[in-house]
C-alpha cells in the first residue's frame, strides 16, 4: 500500500486508457505524456499497460507501507526519498515507511511514478485511468490508500539513470497534419496558423489546452462529428483549443489540425505561458 | 441505394468517412449499416468506430503506412455490403416525471411560448426519438425528432450542477444528462433510469439507431422506480424496432 500524505496540485492514476468504448461516449483518457509513462514502466520491466501515478507539478507526498521499486520519468520536480534527492529515469529501491516527496519545479509539467507491477486501483471498463463518472475517484486525495503489489526481489537498484533528450521538454515545435477542415480556411488564416508563435493560456488541463492568440474565424459550426486527442479545434471566438487525453469523443467545431502522437506527449509537458508553433509533416 | 461518401485521413491513425452534411435518418441508416459490416468483416482491426450525424471515424491500432490501400479496403467493404449484417434495434421506454418539482424550467418555457405546461409535456412524450449517436458525456444520447414547437434557446447562464437523469431541451435538441454535469439546457423533468452505469458490462443500453420514448410518470411512481433501480431491478421496457 501507499498512503497519500499530501495529494498535490493534480494527481491521478493513469494507464493506456480506454479503447473500444467511444461509441458510448467514453473518452480515451490515459497518461498525458505516454512517452514518459512508458519509460517509467520500462525501467522497472513492467508491462506498458501497468498503471502509474501522474503528478502535475509535484506537491504530493507518499508513504510506502510495502517495500518495492519505483522509477520516475517526465517532468523534474526534485523528487526525494526521505528528503534525499533521487535520480529520475532510474530504478530506486523503496523500503517500508520510506516517504517520497517533491520540491522545486525544474522542467516539465507532469511526472510519472511507476511502482513494480503497477498500481492496483479499481479497473473499470478495461482501464484504471481516473475519470469523473467512470472511476469512483477522479483525483488522488489526502489519506487515500493506493494498493500496489508486494514486490518480487528480482530487481537491482540502478546507480545510473537513462539519459533522455531534453528537447522533449524544450522544443516549441509541435508536429502536426492538416485536420479534416483545414481546407475550409482561407490563405490568411492558413498562413497565420503556420507562422504564429502561440501562447498557452491558463485554460489548460487533461481535457484540452486553449491558446491565447485568436485567428479571425469565418467558419460555420459543423454537424457534430468525432474528435480525437490531439485534434486542434477553431472555436467561434477564434481561439484554438488543442484537445488532450480526456477530451469528449465528439465535437462541433472545425478540426483544423491533428497533432502527431509525439507532439501530444510534448504538449503534455507544457503549461500556462509556454510558447508553441505548429510544424507540418 | 449507395450514398455519396468521401474518405480522408484524420491524422496518422484515423480515417474520416463523410456523407452529405445533413441530419437525415436515411444517412444514419447507411452509416450504421457500414459500421455493422466493418464490425463483422474486420473484427478486431479497429480500436474504435465513432458515429457522427454524417460521419464515421475509424481509429486504427497503429499509424497507417498506406492510406490509399486502407481506404480502398473500406470502399470495397461498403460496396460488398450484405443485408443480414445489421444489429437488432429497439425502442426503449424511459419513464420521466415532469412534475414541477423536477421540471423546474417548465413554467418559464410555458410563459415564453403559447403552450401550457400540460401541452409541453404532451408534445414531448408523444413522440419517438431516434438515437443518432452517443457523445458529449458517456451515455449522452443525441436524439432527433423534437417537435419544432418545443425548440427553445439554451439558458443564458448554464447551471453548474445538473443532476444525472435530468431531461432537458436545448435549441432543437432534447436529451437526458447521464451524469451530474454543468448544463445550459432547459430542465423539463427527470428519469430514475441510469443512462450510464460503468459497473455494467454494457454501461449504456441504448445505441445509435435505436429509438427512445418518454412516458410520463407521477412523483410517487418516480420514487418507486428509483428504489427499484437502486435494487438493481431491470425496469426499462423495450420493443423490437422494425425499420
Amino acid at each position: 500500500m501507499i498512503r497519500v500524505l499530501k495529494a498535490g496540485f493534480y494527481t491521478s492514476i493513469q494507464d493506456k486508457g480506454r479503447t473500444g468504448f467511444a461509441s458510448i461516449g467514453i473518452p480515451v483518457s490515459g497518461a498525458m505524456d505516454r512517452y514518459a509513462a512508458d519509460l517509467a514502466n520500462h525501467i522497472l520491466n513492467n508491462s506498458l499497460e501497468d498503471a502509474l501515478l501522474e503528478i502535475t507539478f509535484g506537491g504530493c507526498v507518499l508513504e510506502f507501507s510495502t517495500a518495492t521499486y519505483i522509477s520516475i520519468s517526465g517532468g523534474d520536480f526534485s523528487a526525494k526519498i526521505n528528503n534525499i534527492p533521487i535520480l529520475l529515469n532510474a530504478r530506486i529501491k523503496i523500503h517500508k515507511n520510506d516517504v517520497l516527496s517533491f520540491g522545486n519545479i525544474k522542467f516539465g509539467a507532469r511526472c510519472y511514478v511507476a511502482v513494480k507491477n503497477g498500481f492496483l486501483t479499481e479497473r473499470v471498463l478495461k482501464s484504471r485511468s481516473f475519470y469523473k463518472g467512470i472511476t469512483s475517484s477522479f483525483l488522488i486525495k489526502k489519506d487515500d490508500l493506493l494498493p500496489i503489489s508486494s514486490s518480487p526481489s528480482d530487481l537491482e537498484q540502478s546507480t545510473t539513470s537513462i539519459k533522455i533528450l531534453k528537447i522533449h521538454f524544450t522544443s516549441q515545435e509541435l508536429k502536426c497534419d492538416e485536420g479534416p477542415e483545414f481546407n475550409l480556411l482561407n490563405d490568411i488564416q492558413k498562413k497565420q496558423i503556420k507562422n504564429q508563435v502561440f501562447t498557452i493560456s491558463n485554460l489548460n488541463n487533461r481535457m484540452g489546452y486553449q491558446l491565447k492568440e485568436p485567428i479571425k474565424n469565418y467558419l460555420p459550426q459543423l454537424l457534430t462529428s468525432a474528435v480525437l486527442p490531439g485534434t486542434v479545434q477553431l472555436t467561434p471566438s477564434g481561439k484554438l483549443i488543442i484537445l488532450m487525453r480526456d477530451c469528449q469523443v465528439t465535437g462541433g467545431y472545425p478540426r483544423i489540425l491533428q497533432l502527431s502522437r509525439n507532439a501530444i506527449n510534448e504538449l503534455a509537458q507544457k503549461t500556462t505561458g509556454n510558447n508553441i508553433q505548429f510544424t507540418f509533416n | 441505394m449507395a450514398f455519396k461518401r468521401t474518405y480522408k485521413p484524420f491524422g496518422k491513425q484515423a480515417i474520416l468517412i463523410e456523407w452529405n452534411a445533413v441530419i437525415h435518418e436515411d444517412i444514419l441508416k447507411d452509416i450504421l449499416f457500414f459500421k455493422d459490416q466493418l464490425l463483422i468483416k474486420r473484427k478486431g482491426v479497429y480500436t474504435d468506430i465513432i458515429v457522427g450525424y454524417h460521419s464515421l471515424t475509424i481509429k486504427l491500432k497503429a499509424e497507417v503506412i498506406d492510406f490509399y490501400k486502407e481506404i480502398e479496403e473500406l470502399k470495397s467493404i461498403y460496396t460488398s455490403k450484405v443485408k443480414n449484417h445489421t444489429q437488432k434495434k429497439y425502442i426503449w421506454e424511459i419513464p420521466v416525471c415532469y412534475d414541477l418539482k423536477f421540471g423546474i424550467d417548465l413554467e418559464e418555457m410555458s410563459n415564453k411560448s403559447n403552450l401550457s405546461v400540460k401541452e409541453i409535456i404532451q408534445l414531448h412524450s408523444e413522440k419517438n426519438y431516434r438515437v443518432f449517436f452517443i457523445g458529449f458525456l458517456p451515455g449522452f444520447l443525441y436524439l432527433g425528432g423534437l417537435d419544432a414547437k418545443l425548440h427553445v434557446a439554451r439558458r443564458l447562464t448554464p447551471r453548474l450542477d445538473v443532476t444525472k437523469g435530468t431531461v432537458a431541451i436545448g435549441g432543437a435538441q432534447t436529451g437526458i444528462y447521464p451524469l451530474d454535469s454543468p448544463g445550459g439546457w432547459n430542465i423539463i423533468g427527470k428519469t430514475p433510469i441510469q443512462l450510464f452505469d460503468p459497473k455494467k458490462e454494457n454501461p449504456c443500453f441504448a445505441k445509435a439507431g435505436d429509438k427512445i420514448k418518454f412516458t410520463s410518470v407521477s412523483v410517487e411512481e418516480f420514487h418507486q422506480l428509483e428504489k427499484e433501480v437502486i435494487q438493481n431491478k431491470d425496469i426499462i421496457s423495450k420493443t423490437v424496432l422494425n425499420d
